[in-house]
């Protein structure tokens, strides 16, 4: 059987674009508030899985530091966005800082600032920390992320300390944050596909070898650590405009856990793999919320008993990395020859029968 | 600050560092065998404690047979950890270890959730412990002091295990080049079962005693602890057990030192540990006692 | 003028001497090569004047110009390229695109104009793909373009490697250990090989090998390593017949 390739395959691609988006159009009208979350948050794990998977799958860095980019992300949007009548209503312990309660920016430039107050910190934090080596890195990003946090949660005059920030304004909805996830896909695939993208993964494969080929090593860990960042800014603050609070307690190392969980149980270095586990581990997460009540199983009773829907997400991760360590998809991409081979496609008009054209070589 | 506040200060710092150091020592002697970061150290900590808890409450044991009990318990656990969750990946690539001990750190901190609920249990400190000392003006519990000699001790046992005996002869062969120790016929595999019980056993011990300085149980207890004592070693001299005393006496004594001088700072304790790990890593990754390492193409 | 001169040049790892006094001097066009018995510091040499390591002393010039202690990358768009001893292809890239990633500096793609694939960056990757075709034509591997590199028998990885290197444009290529683990036909394709892409590309090739058949067939000059050291220098009749050489040799047995 032929590959789908060329225009066919462009078309078909277009034809599920347009598909999705009429689904979204639809679901924006009809789902109740609560599927919706569930959808958009889907969308949003899109974009933060994408950032991960920039770092650690395509160029080969263990960086666990992603919880304090998006907090970051989330903050600046959130003090930007606000007006000053919802920022007062919160910075009832101590007032929040003058000029800050008196800027109030439309959402979009309020959401694109988060992202840029994240890759800024994130071009900060490269420059030392990427000359380290994988574990070394590992640790120096989570204590990144966690310096953040306490500074977050105690710089009250500017972000309400531990207490938070409520009522952000809703304007994070169903179109804002698919256009965003659908940018992120987009320009993930772009990129990878370039030449650029072949340096990332010569970086991955081969650093020595990157190098001797001309290759600026460190300026291209920089680079996509830096747009990793801004995409990890942007899933921040649209995190925190759809569930409309965010404190510093909200951006711990189990948030970055769950990204790395998407990112690994989909395939490290496949951007399909990252698509599919947002839905994956996002549906997944909101299926087993139950598993964190009372549950009644019939010869097992027990009360509500927190935590037992992390303990399967670890064991899952676990699971994944012990016997399949390359994730669902590997670095493998999704591609229409896939489905067509799969025998899920309808064949093409002209020639179905073995022997024409397009027939089996 | 009159002296008699310094020296109770001091004595504070003195034995969290000691508390530091027994952690740490695990973290050192696991990363110096295998370069894996075992995230999960820090939950074996408060598995130790909790064990050493249950031991008392629902067995009703003396407390000191609980102490025995939980440390064996748990470095069986630490054994039976590497066997199913590091073994398997000895040949990954070093990415796929890390998310491994990442998720049994997960797994092992929610199962504890589950199986002994999210809200803080209260510890009996046994009675010898619970002694409050007056020193020239010095307040110290009797506890405080245990510490800090309990943890030189256990130094001093390992540091001769490590110098003196067969085994501590091929813990140094493995950690300096595994495949060549296991060239030498060194059971490369018992070799590291033994490091991972050890530093398990030496987590427990500091769970334990931590739960009779702190005594507030509850299964999160061990994460930030095994973040800061994992950069206790790095900060001593990752792979060197003196290195990862000396890092845990050291950010005992910033931490609280700090706090004591500047107390508006004390919202960002927590804090203190990675700004000087950024700091070490920057200057000298290799730690205070750690020699530099070359990396052969 | 020579085309590289490495004056002095002296690593040394911690108490560990690896090289000494590393006087090599290669005129433009010569195939020149390196020999000694393991450890002699052959790689080392090539790690120092690709920038791999910054020499202890002594310094490191190319046509010219002193690139002691310039980066990696800096250094392969000065014109060095190299291959590695143990092959260091990228493993999840194909064969093509291994080719590729040389032509990288050519295309010099920035992060957005890859990713908007911009006219400059469209044109610039097309005649890198035409250069790369035609680079592995010349080894045969035109046909294993789409493959995985590292799915290749090892014969054409080894050539895999050398065009690799080749896409980078080079004035001067390192060649570390080519001919290992090819059997006599594959050596004497290899050598003409070496000295096809020499004429046809303007090429001066620094070659090091253990393979002697190779070395003396295709080599104008010859530099003896041994622990570091220089130990004999000149054409192939006279580094046969060195008795210092030939007692490196023997004596490393």
């Amino acid at each position: 059987m032929s590959p789908v390739e060329g225009r066919r395959a462009h078309l078909l691609t277009a034809a599920a674009v347009v598909a999705f988006a009429v689904f979204l159009a639809v679901a924006d009208r009809t789902f109740d508030a609560f599927t919706l979350r569930v959808l958009n948050l889907c969308g949003i794990y899109v974009v933060l899985a994408l950032s991960l998977n920039l770092v650690n799958g395509f160029t080969g860095l263990f960086s666990l530091g992603h919880a304090g980019f998006m907090a970051v992300g989330a903050y600046t949007c959130a003090l930007l966005s606000m007006t000053r009548e919802q920022k007062e209503l919160n910075f009832f312990l101590e007032p929040i800082l003058p000029w800050l309660a008196r800027v109030t920016v439309p959402f979009p430039l309020a959401l694109l600032a988060g992202g840029v107050a994240a890759a800024i910190l994130g071009f900060l934090i490269a420059a030392p920390a990427l000359r380290l080596r994988d574990d070394y890195l590992a640790i120096a990003t989570l204590g990144f992320a966690e310096i953040i946090r306490v500074i977050l949660t105690n710089a009250q005059p500017v972000t309400n300390g531990a207490l938070g920030l409520k009522g952000l304004p809703s304007f994070a909805g169903t179109g804002v944050v698919w256009a965003c996830a659908a940018a992120a896909v987009l320009f993930m695939v772009l990129l990878v596909r370039s030449a650029y993208g072949r340096a990332l993964k010569a970086v991955r494969d081969d650093e020595i070898a990157a190098a001797a080929m001309g290759i600026d090593v460190f300026r291209t860990k920089v680079v996509s650590f830096t747009v990793s960042s801004f995409m990890a800014g942007v899933g921040g603050a649209l995190l925190g405009h759809v569930i409309t609070t965010i404190d510093p307690r909200m951006f711990t190392f189990m948030l970055t856990f769950n990204i790395l969980l998407v990112v690994v149980l989909g395939g490290i270095g496949s951007i399909t793999g990252s698509v599919i586990g947002s839905f994956a581990v996002t549906i997944l997460m909101e299926a087993l919320r139950f598993l964190d009540g009372p549950l009644d199983l019939g010869f097992v009773r027990t009360d509500g008993r927190p935590g037992l829907r992390m303990v399967v997400f670890s064991a899952l991760l676990m699971a994944v990395v012990l016997f399949r360590q390359r994730g669902l998809m590997g670095t493998r991409e999704f591609s229409w020859s896939m489905l067509a081979r799969a025998g899920l496609l309808p064949r093409a008009g002209r020639s179905g029968a073995a022997g024409g054209p397009h027939g089996a070589a | 600050m009159t002296l008699p506040l310094f020296l109770q200060h001091l004595t504070n710092a003195l034995s969290l560092g000691s508390l530091y150091a027994l952690i740490a020592i695990g973290y050192t002697m696991v990363y110096g065998i295998l370069r894996l970061i075992n995230f999960a150290h820090g939950d074996v900590f408060m598995l130790g404690a909790y064990l050493a808890f249950y031991s008392v409450a629902t067995f009703l044991l003396p407390w000191w047979a609980a102490l025995l009990l939980a440390i064996l318990l748990t470095a069986a656990f630490g054994v039976v950890l590497e066997r199913v969750a590091y073994r398997p990946l000895r040949d990954s690539p070093r990415i796929s270890v890390m998310i491994s001990a990442i998720g049994a750190s997960f797994l092992i901190e929610n199962v504890g959730i589950v199986l002994f609920g999210g809200r803080p249990k209260g510890v009996t400190v046994p009675p010898v412990l619970d002694v409050k000392l007056d020193l020239g003006g010095v307040s110290v519990m009797s506890v405080s002091l245990l510490i800090p000699v309990l943890t030189f001790a256990v130094l001093g046992a390992l540091v001769w295990i490590v110098q003196k005996t067969r085994t501590g002869m091929a813990m140094r062969a493995v950690s300096t080049d595994l495949d060549a120790a296991r060239l030498q016929a060194i059971d490369v595999n018992r070799v590291i079962s033994f490091t991972f019980g050890t530093g398990s056993l030496l987590a427990a011990l500091g769970g334990i005693m931590w739960s009779y300085k702190y005594p507030q149980l509850n299964p999160l207890m061990g994460t930030m602890p095994g973040l800061k004592c994992f950069i206790a070693a790095v900060i001593g001299g990752i792979g060197s057990i003196s290195g990862a005393v000396l890092g845990g006496f050291l950010l005992g004594a910033i931490e609280l030192l700090t706090i004591a001088f500047l107390p508006t700072l004390t919202g960002y304790r927590d804090a203190f540990a990675f700004v000087l790990l950024i700091l070490v890593l920057l200057v000298k990754p290799s730690g205070l006692l750690g020699g530099t390492q070359v990396e052969k193409v | 003028m020579a085309l590289l001169e490495t004056e002095q040049v002296t690593m040394r790892f911690g108490g560990l001497t690896a090289l000494s006094d590393l006087a090599i001097r290669i005129e433009k066009d010569e195939i020149v090569g390196l020999i000694g018995p393991n450890g002699a510091g052959k790689t080392t040499a090539f790690n120092v004047i690709t920038g791999m390591n910054r020499p202890t002393e002594g310094r490191v010039r190319f046509a010219d110009e002193n690139v002691t202690g310039l980066g990696r990358h800096q250094i392969s768009r000065r014109g060095i390229a190299r291959t590695f001893q143990n092959i260091r292809l990228f493993r999840e890239l194909t064969v093509l695109e291994n080719v590729l990633v040389g032509c990288h500096a050519a295309i010099a793609p920035g992060v957005f104009s890859s990713a908007l694939h911009l006219p400059g960056y469209r044109r610039r990757e097309r005649e890198a793909r035409d250069l790369a075709v035609s680079l592995l034509r010349e080894v045969g591997l035109e046909g294993n373009a789409s493959d995985l590199a590292v799915s290749l028998p090892y014969g054409k990885q080894r050539r895999l490697e050398i065009v690799r290197a080749l896409a980078t444009r080079p004035r001067l290529l390192l060649l570390d250990e080519p001919a290992a683990g090819m059997n006599p036909q594959e050596s004497l394709e290899l050598m003409h090989l070496i000295r096809r892409i020499r004429d046809r590309y303007g090429l001066t090739i620094l070659l090091i090998e253990h393979h002697m058949q190779v070395v003396m067939g295709v080599c104008q000059r010859i530099y003896v390593l041994e622990y570091g050291e220089t130990i004999a220098h000149g054409d192939p009749a006279a580094i046969q017949n060195d008795p210092k050489v030939i007692e490196a040799y023997l004596g490393a047995q």
